[in-house]
């Protein structure tokens, strides 16, 4: 029969292990978000979706934040954290107020339309 | 312990795969329907790194207050479903780059990361509000955030607005 004691001990030091890994877990969910969101960026037409990738790019950056602050113990990372919300709130806000405006002028959402200012 | 992981995980692995749908949806409310998913399953990875309170201001902040105005302003435009991705050299280039460059951050990453400290403390609100209010290192940015607000607010009306007769 084997040591069911070692074995429990065994596991759970086993699941302490992935517990530290929490932070490269994080780190690397946070690497792959933020490149997912650049591709969505120049390929996706809709203006309001290229808004959401910008979006995705803003809560990578604050998944890796969150990351650093727990390898470090320090609570600076939240507080930038904070402040990216803060900017995300207003850049969303005028940023959907842009579009509605290029909606009732150009009546278009297409990014490859908007090109007044293009040489 | 245990629970933990399992959450930590799935959050994860639910991350990655709404943060795909993202991009890969035709229509942009099926994107914001995969985002929200998405920052809901990055909360969950919040709490399950000891920062509850980052935790919560992302589910009310993010997935309640900015995703809905999101949501609100593509149902009130009612926008036609995308007609697939930007053609030719720019969309084949992205996808290229971004794939080597999500190789070479990961890379990076997991290298990096090994070098890092482990601690295990969970922080609260009251840590948080300790670090932005018992030193002016943050207190002044702080208040600065209030004005970015207000004039993003007076922004947004003023961009949104109709013009007089028209």
């Amino acid at each position: 029969m084997p040591n069911l004691d070692a074995l429990y001990t065994s596991t759970l030091s086993s699941f302490q292990v992935a517990h530290d890994g929490f932070v490269q877990v994080a780190l690397a969910v946070s690497a792959f978000l933020f490149v997912v969101g650049t591709i969505g960026v120049f390929v996706r037409r809709n203006v309001i979706t290229v808004m959401m990738c910008i979006e995705l790019m803003l809560n990578a950056v604050n998944l890796a934040f969150v990351a650093f602050s727990r390898a470090h113990g320090t609570i600076d990372g939240q507080i930038l954290v904070f402040f990216v919300f803060t900017v995300a709130a207003a850049e969303a806000a005028v940023g959907l107020a842009i579009v509605i405006a290029l909606q009732r002028n150009r009546e278009d959402l297409d990014v490859d339309s908007f090109n007044l200012l293009k040489g | 312990m245990i629970l933990d992981v399992i959450l930590f995980y799935g959050a994860a692995m639910v991350a990655l795969a709404s943060g795909l749908f993202v991009i890969a949806q035709r229509s942009p409310i099926n994107s914001a329907f995969s985002l929200i998913v998405t920052m809901c399953s990055l909360a969950v990875m919040f709490a399950m790194l000891g920062s509850g309170f980052i935790a919560v201001l992302q589910v009310v902040v993010y997935a309640g207050a900015i995703m809905v105005l999101f949501l609100f302003v593509i149902m009130l435009l009612n926008t036609k479903q995308d007609e697939g991705d930007r053609g030719g050299g720019i969309g084949r280039a992205a996808i290229a780059l971004g794939i080597i460059l999500a190789i070479q951050s990961m890379v990076v990453v997991w290298k990096g990361a090994e070098t890092l400290p482990v601690n295990h403390k969970e922080t609260t609100s009251a840590d948080v509000a300790r670090g932005l209010f018992s030193s002016p290192r943050f207190l002044y940015a702080f208040e600065a955030t209030s004005i970015l607000i207000l004039s993003a607010m007076v922004g947004a009306i003023v961009v949104a607005r109709k013009e007089k007769g028209k």
